[in-house]
């Protein structure tokens, strides 16, 4: 077999246990692809090391007949997660040089099924970014271009380098987080799936925390199928996160049927944005169509309080950022600013988070502490939370009318270039506009690729799920990816 | 709502930011861009809406209250900028 790092995770799992393949050989497949790849700038901390043992591992125990789901299979973990004795630092000059002593509850997970760790993959700085531009380690760079113009384009964010890697065939699958969109919207952007489950699904311990509300990991990967074998292995209940569900965890992939007769597929009003360019407004309506084809009924519906849903996340998650990024103080782990004679305790707190952040998380700790501040708790941050209910409160009534699942397209735009954007903290956030509402109501969300816009560049459509139903969810997923065909793949230029 | 210099100022001390005078004006004017889209909240009728408190209409565990874990100074230590004879060193916090 040639070209092992291409394949997706069924197919290599396939592969494995037929003993066609070893995990020796897909994982050197990967390790020289990512050797290869520098310009991608998408695997930041390389272990090569640690994935050629795990690899041997996994052989063998393939070799003794115990192969669980993810066994030998060789994928990428975004730096957000704690993985013990590799470098971690969440994008962020502030954790230079920490080496965790304990590994995050999914990557464990993920490396008990067997799973083979490559590296770590470049994020926004603290996941806080939609272009993967806030990053210590650099730009991610997306593997697409827009034909044969070589302007660097974001493969999105924050998840950027988890998506650049998987739609450049560096390793099978990736671990991504979302937020706000952190999953969908790069997945979007480079052509690749990615779910992110219902709020309480995967454990966030050992994940470095953004906004703990809303922050959910999930799988990037190559299929549907693919995102529901990894799903599965990384979704556990975890008595170390007190918000992880005591719910058993169903097997995803054999709920994928492809049958969604008689489904209702709800069609918000309210996600037909002014200015809208057209190449979405057509991939939405394809997407109708689809869907339609495939026997599920499509129906109007409307989720009212849509356009506060950025907003009140941008008040939320900065509140809850300030909160949690406090730990950052030069004590106990990470960056400590050099002092001057006669500093005290609050010089060295001050400079070594000034010395530490980037600008845009500096922003929203900044931000979320004015919000939280005296005097404007209630006028700010309460009246977001209150918002929050009510966005929350939309969905509830939709899926009471019977609303099996919602389409709506991914992102606003295909990728843009890198610098394009950057300037302006609200045109960035606009991003996630049609992602963060499914963050603020906890509820699975999906992006699948679904077309190629003039320029050559792919498109993503989301459906969005009920709470805790993500095999349903993953189902019709598999019917419109079914019936999207989406084959394409980025020429190779790096 | 509109941040002068002084709250931006204020704002940075409370989150424990260093920020140098010469940067105060345009880190107001970034603050006032964002809360101007903020804002917009304020059209929302949330008379008698109660504040989300969790996403997922579930009781958080309990567990029995006894020690889990523990004696692991060196691990805990192990990332410390500057930590000596078993603890974390610090500047001089009392005169």
């Amino acid at each position: 077999m040639t070209d092992l790092n291409k394949l997706g995770l069924a197919e290599a799992r396939d592969a494995l246990r037929a003993g066609d393949v070893t995990s020796v050989e897909l994982t050197e497949a990967c390790l020289t692809a990512i050797d290869g790849a520098g310009a991608l700038n998408a695997f930041v901390h390389h272990t090569p090391e640690i994935a050629t043992a795990q690899a041997k591992a996994a052989d063998a125990r393939i070799k003794a007949g115990d192969a669980p789901a993810m066994c030998g299979l060789p994928i990428g973990i975004k730096d957000l997660f704690c993985t013990k004795g590799v470098p971690s630092q969440a994008g962020s000059r502030i954790l230079e040089g920490f080496l965790p002593e304990y590994e995050s509850t999914v990557s464990g997970n993920l490396l008990e099924a067997g799973a083979v760790m490559l590296g770590k993959l470049n994020m926004d700085e603290f996941a806080m970014g939609s272009s993967n531009e806030t990053s210590v380690y650099g730009n991610a760079v997306n593997p697409w271009r827009r034909g044969n113009d070589e302007t660097p384009l974001t493969p999105g964010g924050s998840s950027g380098g988890s998506a650049s890697a998987v739609a450049a065939d560096l390793c099978l699958a990736a671990t991504g987080t979302d937020t706000g969109g952190s999953i969908r919207q790069p997945a979007a952007l480079t052509g690749i799936t990615g779910i992110k489950p219902t709020y309480g699904r995967c454990s966030r311990w050992g994940i470095v925390a953004f906004a703990s509300s809303l922050d959910q990991a999930g799988p990037m990967t190559k299929s549907v199928r693919d995102a529901a074998i990894m799903l599965e292995a990384m979704c556990s209940h975890d008595p170390k996160d007190s918000t992880s569900a005591d719910l058993p965890v169903p097997n995803f992939e054999a709920m994928l049927t492809g049958d969604i007769s008689g489904k209702k597929i709800g069609i918000p009003a309210e996600y037909r944005m002014e200015g809208m360019p057209d190449e979405i407004e057509t991939l939405w309506s394809q997407g109708r169509e689809m869907l339609a084809d495939a026997g599920a009924k499509i129906v109007d519906i409307s989720l009212p309080q849509t356009k506060y849903a950025l907003p009140a996340y941008n008040e939320i998650a900065p509140a809850e950022a300030s909160s949690n990024l406090a730990r950052y103080d030069g004590v106990r782990y990470g960056h400590r600013a050099r002092l001057d004679q006669g500093d005290g305790i609050t010089e060295m707190y001050e400079k070594t988070r000034a010395e530490g952040f980037g600008d845009e998380v500096k922003r929203r700790v900044m931000i979320g502490t004015y919000v939280l501040s005296a005097g404007f708790y209630d006028a700010y941050y309460n009246r977001a939370r209150k918002v929050r209910t009510l966005i929350k409160k939309d969905f509830e009534d939709v899926f009471a009318q019977g609303i099996d699942a919602i389409l709506t397209p991914a992102t606003p735009s295909a990728a843009f270039g890198l610098g394009e954007a950057s300037d302006d903290p609200v045109q960035m956030y606009l991003n996630d506009v049609f992602t963060v509402t499914v963050n603020m109501a906890g509820l699975p969300g999906i992006a699948v690729p679904a077309g190629l816009d003039a320029q050559g560049l792919p498109l993503g459509l989301q459906l969005i799920g009920r709470p805790w139903e993500e095999g349903d969810l993953l189902n019709t997923a598999y019917a419109l990816e079914a019936r999207a065909g989406f084959v394409a793949k980025p020429a190779k230029w790096w | 709502m509109s941040i002068d210099e002084s709250t931006a100022a204020r704002v940075a001390k409370l989150a424990r930011i260093k920020v140098a005078p010469e940067q105060l004006p345009a880190l107001a004017a970034e603050f006032n861009t964002i809360l101007g889209f903020i804002e917009q909240l304020g059209e929302v009728d949330v008379e008698g809406v109660e504040p989300m408190t969790s996403v997922t209409p579930q009781r958080l565990k309990r567990r029995a209250d006894v020690v889990t874990d523990g004696s692991q100074q060196p691990a805990v230590l192990a990332n410390a900028p500057d930590a000596r004879e078993g603890f974390f060193a610090v500047p001089k916090v009392v005169e």
